[in-house]
């Protein structure tokens, strides 16, 4: 753990956590970011754990949704190296950069579905691309997906046609179409209400326990961090001031941290005097792997 | 400016990476890529012939009504179908057809890429592993390359038998002369020069329209500003490749 607004220096939390079989590793080493002059993330370095759910957050503007987008490869470092599975993606030829994309799965804010497709031919998208499945088996992909994320009955809707929670359950299916070793989610949670934000908790969830998957969570829901995440980044002015474990979260005493987790609803702040992961939400059911660790 | 000149660069190395992959035979194009080829040109060509049409033979009245005042008063009037003949071919069929392109295709390529990409969904289609450039710009650029000339010479075509029948109608040009005229002055190359030139403005339109599009940045009003530029810089453009066209057939005759 770390915690604080301190330099990082090395490897911190290498070996630490146990990996689930295929799932890889995410190693940031000195991170800077900016646009312009202006520096948006300044030295960060963690490993987010392989078969993990590790959430990044922070408030508005803290630089999280950079880091997501630096991770995606759609902004570049300015200094320092992200590592998958000891791969440099900047550093990679554009073939085998395209190649390791495959291996992403992302669900953008808003989903960032297609809106001149119908939600099947979205989620069929990266199969037409990147697979030679033919148009039957795509199909029944496609169904499988949408299933999953309880969509089938909308395949040919439109994405307008859908609801802002559906949309974000169909991004998730088309971001799980090519069964990714990487799932990265840009707020999942937000503008949702807190039925459909605990559902969509409840998928990620779901989709940690099926598939060997290591799932980044960018957000500033706390009551989505309790739910879902193993490991937590917190960012605060484009500066990372604490990553470890959940439990760990709550013993730091930083003064951001604590003002931060300090405007939870008071249920969330019941919980986090007694067992984050047995109480309250999420209730127990709602981590299928709690066992798994 | 600088970035607008970086965007077009890419778009431009996209399109020759594009068009070396479609010439290469071991390279085959998926069947969901056809579909979008398909439906570029349908909308843009079978679409857009109405429109066309009713420009072009409207051009061939007005043409044949403003020599015929001239040409009258030293009683050369079956020389009407030389003037909308060679206006027409050379000059006013492209460049009215690739205005109505700019206007009716270009500015919808502008607001769909811009609104795309305000909606992150080329980020997403990036991070798919999917060129946007192949996905979104070599469709339209196909089909503005083959579908631009192949109006304009439909334009043309439409143009010349709405001016040959107002000329045997209101003017009292025998329809027989006019025709045996018009194929006796206008000669291949004067077909070509107008379809080089169609060609050119097709790929300008898609060009600016694209790069526009991917210069969106955020909001509704900077999809509409885009658009805007989009149709203004393709018509100033057009006009510039118009003038240097016309200069190089000039030289060149």
């Amino acid at each position: 753990m770390s915690c604080g607004r301190t330099r990082h220096q090395g490897r911190e939390q290498s070996g630490r956590t146990g990996g689930r079989l295929n799932a890889p590793r995410i190693v940031l080493e000195g991170v800077s970011v900016g646009y312009g002059e202006r520096v948006v993330l300044r030295d960060i370095t963690t490993e987010l754990p392989a078969g993990k759910i590790s959430v990044i957050l922070g408030g508005s503007g803290c630089g999280k949704s950079t880091l997501l987008r630096t991770l995606l490869d759609l902004v570049p470092v300015r200094s320092g190296r992200i590592l998958i599975d000891g791969a440099d993606l900047a550093a990679m030829p554009p073939d085998e950069r395209m190649s390791m994309r495959r291996r992403l799965g992302v669900l953008f804010q808003d989903g960032a579905l297609l809106g001149s497709l119908p939600l099947g031919q979205n989620v069929a998208l990266p199969l037409r691309e990147h697979t030679t499945l033919d148009e039957d088996m795509i199909e029944e992909v496609v169904r499988m997906k949408l299933r999953l994320v309880g969509l089938e009955p909308f395949i040919q809707y439109f994405p307008r046609q859908l609801s802002g929670g559906m949309r974000k359950r169909a991004g998730l299916a088309r971001a799980m179409a090519l069964d990714p070793a990487i799932l990265l989610c840009d707020e999942p949670t937000s503008g949702l209400d807190p039925i459909t934000s605990a559902d969509l908790d409840q998928l990620i969830l779901e989709l940690k326990a099926t598939f060997p998957m290591t799932i980044v969570v960018v957000s500033h829901d706390l009551e989505s961090l309790f739910a879902i995440a193993d490991y937590v980044v917190v960012l605060d002015k484009g500066e990372m001031l604490f990553h470890g474990t959940l439990d760990e979260l709550k013993k730091c005493r930083d003064a951001f941290i604590v003002r931060f987790l300090g405007r939870m609803p008071s249920r969330e702040s019941r919980i986090l005097g007694a067992d984050a992961r047995g109480a309250g939400r999420p209730a127990p059911d709602r981590r299928p792997d709690a066992d798994q660790g | 400016m600088g970035e607008a000149v970086g965007v077009l660069l890419g778009l431009v190395n996209g399109l020759v990476r594009c068009l070396s992959l479609s010439l290469t035979r071991r390279y085959r194009t998926k069947p969901y890529q056809r579909a979008l080829a398909w439906e570029h040109l349908s909308w843009i060509g079978a679409d857009s012939l109405p429109i066309v049409s009713i420009i072009a033979a409207c051009t061939g009245i007005i043409l044949a009504l403003q020599s015929a005042i001239q040409l009258e008063k030293v009683g050369a009037l079956s020389y009407v179908a030389n003037l909308v003949g060679y206006s027409l071919v050379t000059e006013l069929g492209p460049l009215l057809t690739a205005l109505i392109l700019a206007g009716r295709a270009g500015a919808a390529f502008t607001a769909e890429i811009a609104t795309m990409k305000i909606s992150e969904e080329i980020d997403a289609l990036n991070v798919m592993g999917i060129d946007p450039v192949r996905f979104l710009v070599w469709p339209k650029f196909a089909a503005m390359l083959v579908m631009v000339p192949v109006l304009t010479l439909w334009g043309d075509f439409v143009g010349i038998m709405a001016g040959g029948v107002f000329s045997a109608t209101a003017l009292g040009l025998s329809g027989k002369v006019y025709f045996e005229q018009t194929a006796s002055f206008l000669q291949v190359s004067d077909v070509m020069s107008g379809l080089v030139k169609s060609a050119a403005f097709g790929m300008a339109i898609t060009l600016i329209s694209c790069t526009q599009g991917m210069l969106a940045r955020e909001g509704a009003a900077d999809v509409g500003r885009r658009t805007t530029m989009a149709v203004v810089q393709s018509i100033f453009i057009m006009i510039l490749l118009d003038l240097f066209f016309t200069a190089l057939n000039y030289v060149l005759r």
